[in-house]
């Protein structure tokens, strides 16, 4: 018979949790879950190496181990220390935790452009989520911030650096999902940015990834751009069959135009699979897909707004008495509204509409 | 029966008296009433030349806002869309071009935009929620009207005028919210 595996017995704001030994204490907590789980910008689950960047994960260890209960006298960051039998690890319950994570928050938000209005990641993006849980959406810093040179990194993905926060983990995905990396960090300190140093456009199958990685709205999709906000559109479960990748995304829909397709994520905001670069960009037709229902949206995003979840449709009474007659409705939406034209189709538009997209149609 | 209230009031049903089957005398002292209103000041005024003060906080039309240069101030950004208790706010947004930059403010511009002047309940929570100073809530009333379509504002409706071809508009479109800045201050 196998060994037995000795687990190891941990405190995580009072609430014991056994784990194998070698688990972090961020995958300890987040075994728990809920708020006791530590918020966390850069460390990946699914990529090697990721994690120690960003600092938002920071953690008190009050009680070392049982061998030697001294606490740990700086705090740590969960994502890349390792339990020990008997550790104490305080998270939301310690006040030293709670004032260095306002801190990070603040220092995170020093370079940040705060465009929220425009940036397609409104919505679901971490930082934001951060910011605002930490009381910290408005920036007291005075100085001008930095800037880069614009980037263009092909087709696909829009590069916005000056929203970075530099968490690499972009850099793992190329590394490690596609084949070929061909960005990465230049420059050092302040001047650090996201680049491919001499204009080359990421273009490796699975590079679209980085946009589902980016915590921030640094990467995003082209060919979602400015077409919607995110809590406008319904976000369903969809597959098809795909000979590169699982197949299995989520597709984020206005009517009936696929305008987005995504990863699935799970409850932590990560990729439960890698999604092939044609899912992902070229297959924007709901034909495409076979729908498998409504994605579950947590009640407390934004995005939920507008899903009237459980809504008891009321039976349409007008055809019974019409003897099978539909009723003829006199006026159709589109003869007194501009927006949401028929003969505009963003879903089908590689980038961003511009005015040109909605002049042609005046004409 | 006990009453529920002190208010109850028992109804007189005897017979009229002599004075009151006289009936001309009642007629008198109401037609007097009638004339001594004569002399007491009107409580209509003469609408369309004299208008009655709004409230400080009195919301109307809403407007869309530019900068000096005459720029739009809106970003398509759809917070007043999601606050809308109401759902009469749509948009489309588009990319700003090479040579628009004189016409939009920000990167991203709403293309189209259009308030359903039928469905808003005035709540002034759009007005609220902007972060880019762009939606206002005026003193204007909605004018009536016969078509379901002259109540879809859209942008060629909302947009205040702009600053670099017609200053003195647009100073009066600023100075209204201004006002109203203040004097919900």
């Amino acid at each position: 018979m196998a060994e037995e595996k000795k687990l190891f017995r941990v405190i995580v704001d009072n609430i014991p949790v056994d784990v194998e030994p070698g688990t972090t204490i961020l995958q300890a907590a987040r075994l728990i879950g809920g708020e006791v789980a530590p918020p966390a910008m850069c460390y990946y689950t699914k990529l090697k190496g990721s994690g120690g960047k960003c600092r938002t994960c920071l953690v008190e260890v009050s009680k070392g181990s049982t061998a030697d209960p001294r606490p740990m006298p700086k705090l740590v960051a969960s994502c890349r220390t390792t339990v020990m039998e008997g550790m104490e690890v305080k998270n939301i319950t310690s006040p030293r935790v709670i004032d260095a994570r306002n801190g990070v928050v603040e220092f995170l938000l020093l370079n940040h452009p705060l465009d929220c209005p425009i940036c397609d990641q409104a919505g679901e993006c971490h930082l934001q989520d951060l910011s605002y849980e930490h009381g910290k959406e408005a920036t007291r810093y005075e100085f001008g911030k930095r800037t880069f040179e614009k980037h263009d990194l092909g087709p696909h993905i829009q590069l916005h650096m000056t929203r970075c926060i530099l968490c690499y983990r972009c850099v793992y995905v190329a590394d490690q999902v596609s084949e070929g990396r061909a960005h990465g960090i230049l420059s050092r300190g302040d001047h650090s940015e996201i680049a491919t140093y001499i204009e080359k456009s990421l273009d490796s199958d699975f590079i679209g990834n980085v946009i589902d990685v980016c915590p921030v709205g640094a990467l995003t999709d082209k060919t979602f751009r400015f077409k919607n906000r995110v809590w406008f559109t319904k976000p369903s479960d969809a597959h098809r069959h795909c000979d590169k990748c699982c197949g299995k995304v989520t597709l984020w829909q206005r009517g009936e135009d696929v305008l987005r397709v995504t990863a699935r994520k799970d409850q932590w905001g990560e990729v439960e699979d890698w999604i092939c670069d044609d899912c992902r960009f070229v297959h924007k037709k709901a034909s495409d897909w076979i729908i498998e229902g409504p994605t579950q949206v947590n009640r407390h995003s934004v995005i939920s707004q507008g899903h009237y979840v459980g809504m008891r449709k009321p039976k349409e009474t007008i055809s019974e008495v019409m003897g099978g007659r539909a009723p003829k409705l006199l006026m159709d939406i589109h003869s007194v509204s501009e927006v949401n034209k028929p003969d505009v189709d963003l879903g089908a538009l590689p980038g961003p509409a511009t005015s040109a997209v909605f002049n042609k149609e005046k004409s | 029966m006990q009453a529920l209230t002190n208010r109850v009031k028992v109804l007189d049903q005897k017979p009229l008296t002599f004075k009151e089957r006289l009936y001309l005398p009642a007629i008198f002292s109401g037609m007097l009433i009638t004339f001594s209103h004569l002399f007491k000041k009107k409580a209509t005024i003469n609408y369309p030349e004299q208008k009655r003060p709004f409230s400080p906080v009195f919301r109307g039309l809403h407007i869309l806002n530019r900068d000096e240069e005459g720029r739009e101030r809106c970003t398509a950004c759809g917070l007043c869309a999601v606050s809308c208790p109401a759902e009469a706010i749509t948009m489309e947004s588009a990319e700003r071009q090479k040579g628009e930059e004189g016409l939009y403010r920000e990167e991203k511009y709403a293309a189209k935009y259009e308030i359903n002047m039928l469905r808003c309940i005035f709540c002034g929570l759009c007005e609220e929620a902007c972060p880019k100073d762009a939606i206002y809530l005026t003193e204007t009333f909605a004018p009536a009207n016969y078509s379901r379509k002259s109540f879809i504002y859209g942008k060629p409706d909302l947009l205040i005028p702009d600053p670099t071809k017609e200053p003195e508009a647009f100073a009066k479109a600023q100075g209204g919210i201004k006002a109203h800045k203040e004097k919900v201050r």
